[in-house]
């Protein structure tokens, strides 16, 4: 803007941030309210008035973890003396948290389907990533017959809508008993990812100067060396932008995980809305699930600010 | 490798530029045509059947049958009316609150990034665990925006008229980051000196923005709205979790209860085939933008 404002334009330009900040708040309030709603005991989540200001306790999060059984009885002062200060939360709930018969905590689906979100998005990324990272410096650096036709091809892959792919898979996938397994969602997930992945870090490996390489082949390196000792440690802010994105999208995958997996191998987002169920969901357990996992998630969006115009356009524009 | 001694003059060359070349290449080719290109062409010949994955009976050859069936079915049509509604409003929610943001974002505002930053949270979430959040959020009892809108116990998922409005709001708040962060690009690409030379011209406002701003951003905003289309016929996880309406029943919920619900095969198979000519068609032009915005 001009550096000599007048004065509308200054009283324009203060209305202009107030309401990007009214907009900014309306946005996040959703999340500000699935987050405190995961710290609230379970009689504040559903109050109107809802509640606001309250003492944060970390009982949803050892419901979220513990199988629990209803109390008929208040605990025994023993009992309760005994019990570690987590479980001292639900008993104040009127639940007790269910033990093995070697007194060993009995632990709820939800470790079990976070670990199975971690290991189908962490293994579908490296694939996801290594491969497309091949891919894109052959098409970057090599002349490829019908290179704009493959390029598409490869693109139009991630176009599809998840059902119309889901059902040949799911009879495919019965047919050879990769359903319900890891193995089975990893290879959805990297073939998912992988046109993507590939356009991305084609976008990357583009802006890395060719002379670069051909400087490196000039004295001696093969081009495979040339590629893993030049292109890649100059491309390594670009891979892991994208693994961060290809991450992101596996992590959240909801249809294919749904029509897959029903109990081995079911991630987190499938998991999580069944348990909201008949009757009176406990909204707390649910907000801790999802506030759990939406952790990542944020994490990674703050470290990869600066990259996500270009990820969420397939590097078709740059900032 | 053909060389024994690596360090040898000869190794230098290594393999040839076109066997690392095809080496890089024909992996993805391959791995995308087994998992994408192949099931499609299983589930074409299935599409001519009448197959239930439920039962044990043999698939039979029912020729053009199913795709007359569901041509002639007043409910996909339905269905397919439905999944235009609801992109028209989202995409058109989805352009207004993006761009408009864009435009109030593109000045000198302090926190400029990090507001920026905040805004983008929603659309890096799960659409499964968006929609569970947003049920808790729509609650007619003790939702927070029925209290804060004084709305008191208003059905916004179990009234029918209003379900498919309720995941599309939902859809707006998860999106619109997405088509502001595109805007924003576009906007900040405007070279300054076209606004400076239209301020010596007295031009006003809305001639300043509907002749030089607008046409600038139309190419980038053009591909977030065929962006944003092209997912928002997608449609499953948002509306599936909200909702259980009829009347948010998109197409590819249909699809998915036609297909592992009914158990009709077949039939579904023949659907998600007209359901990818549609795709296939966007995505054409899709692709042509992309490459016209990437030639400027």
């Amino acid at each position: 803007m001009a550096a000599v404002q007048t004065r509308s334009e200054r009283a324009l330009n203060r209305v202009a941030i107030a309401a990007v900040l009214v907009i900014t708040l309306i946005f996040l309030a959703p999340i500000y309210w699935i987050t405190s709603t995961a710290f609230k005991p379970r009689n504040l989540a559903t109050t109107i008035p809802p509640t606001v200001l309250f003492q944060p306790e970390i009982s949803p999060f050892v419901k979220l973890f513990t199988k629990r059984s209803q109390l008929r009885v208040a605990p025994t002062p023993e009992e309760y003396a005994a019990a570690p200060w987590w479980e001292r939360m639900v008993f104040d709930g009127g639940e007790k948290i269910v033990r093995s018969g070697r007194g060993e905590v009995q632990l709820s689906g939800y470790p079990n389907r976070f670990m199975n979100s971690l290991i189908v998005a962490i293994t579908s990324t490296v694939l996801a990533v290594g491969m497309g990272t091949f891919t894109a410096y052959g098409f970057s650096r090599f002349k490829v017959k019908g290179e704009a036709d493959l390029l598409f091809f490869i693109l139009s892959t991630r176009m599809l809508p998840p059902v119309v792919v889901a059902i040949p898979m799911f009879l495919m996938y019965r047919a050879v008993g990769l359903n319900d397994t890891h193995w089975g969602l990893i290879i959805l997930y990297t073939a998912f990812n992988l046109s993507f992945s590939v356009w991305l870090m084609k976008g990357f490996i583009d802006e890395i100067p060719k002379e670069y390489e051909e400087a490196a082949l000039v004295d001696g390196y093969t081009r495979m060396q040339a590629f893993f000792k030049i292109v890649i440690p100059e491309a390594a802010t670009g891979i892991a932008a994208t693994a961060v994105f290809c991450f992101i999208t596996a992590w959240n995958e909801y249809a294919f995980a749904l029509i897959m997996t029903n109990r081995r191998a079911q991630t987190a987002p499938p998991f999580i809305p069944s348990q909201v169920g008949s009757g009176l969901p406990d909204w707390t357990v649910i907000a801790a699930g999802t506030f759990l996992f939406l952790l990542p998630v944020a994490i990674f969006t703050f470290l990869l600010r600066n990259h996500l115009l270009r990820g969420m356009s397939f590097g078709a524009i740059r900032k | 490798m053909t060389s024994l001694n690596t360090n040898s003059r000869a190794a230098s060359h290594g393999m040839s530029d076109i066997r690392i070349r095809n080496l890089f290449i024909i992996p993805t080719i391959l791995f995308l045509i087994v998992f994408n290109i192949f099931p499609l062409i299983y589930s074409l010949g299935y599409s001519f059947t009448d197959f239930r994955a439920s039962s044990a009976a043999p698939a039979n050859f029912v020729g053009l049958q199913n795709y007359r069936a569901l041509l002639n079915d007043p409910f996909i049509w339905l269905n397919f009316a439905i999944t235009a509604k609801y992109v028209i409003v989202s995409v058109t929610g989805q352009v207004i609150v993006g761009f408009g943001t864009a435009m109030l974002l593109n000045r000198d505002i302090p926190l400029k990034g990090l507001l920026t930053t905040l805004l983008l949270l929603p659309m890096m979430l799960s659409m499964a665990v968006v929609g569970l959040f947003w049920k808790l959020l729509y609650d007619p009892s003790f939702g927070i925006i029925n209290y804060t809108l004084g709305l008191g116990s208003f059905e916004w998922l179990s009234n029918p008229d209003m379900a498919l409005y309720a995941v599309a709001i939902t859809d707006i708040w998860m999106w619109s980051p997405f088509v502001m962060l595109l805007s924003l690009a576009g906007l900040s690409a405007v070279p300054k000196h076209l606004y400076e030379a239209a301020a010596i011209d007295r031009a006003g406002p809305f001639y300043t923005f509907f002749r030089i701003t607008l046409p600038l951003v139309a190419p980038i905003l053009m591909i977030a709205i065929i962006f944003r289309t092209m997912e928002a016929f997608k449609t499953f996880d948002l509306a599936y979790i909200l909702t259980s309406q009829p009347t948010t029943e998109v197409i590819s919920i249909r699809l998915y209860k036609m297909a592992f619900q009914e158990w009709q095969t077949g039939r579904s198979c023949a659907l998600a085939y007209i359901v990818l000519i549609m795709v296939l068609a966007i995505t054409n032009i899709y692709v042509k933008y992309l490459n016209k915005v990437k030639e400027r």
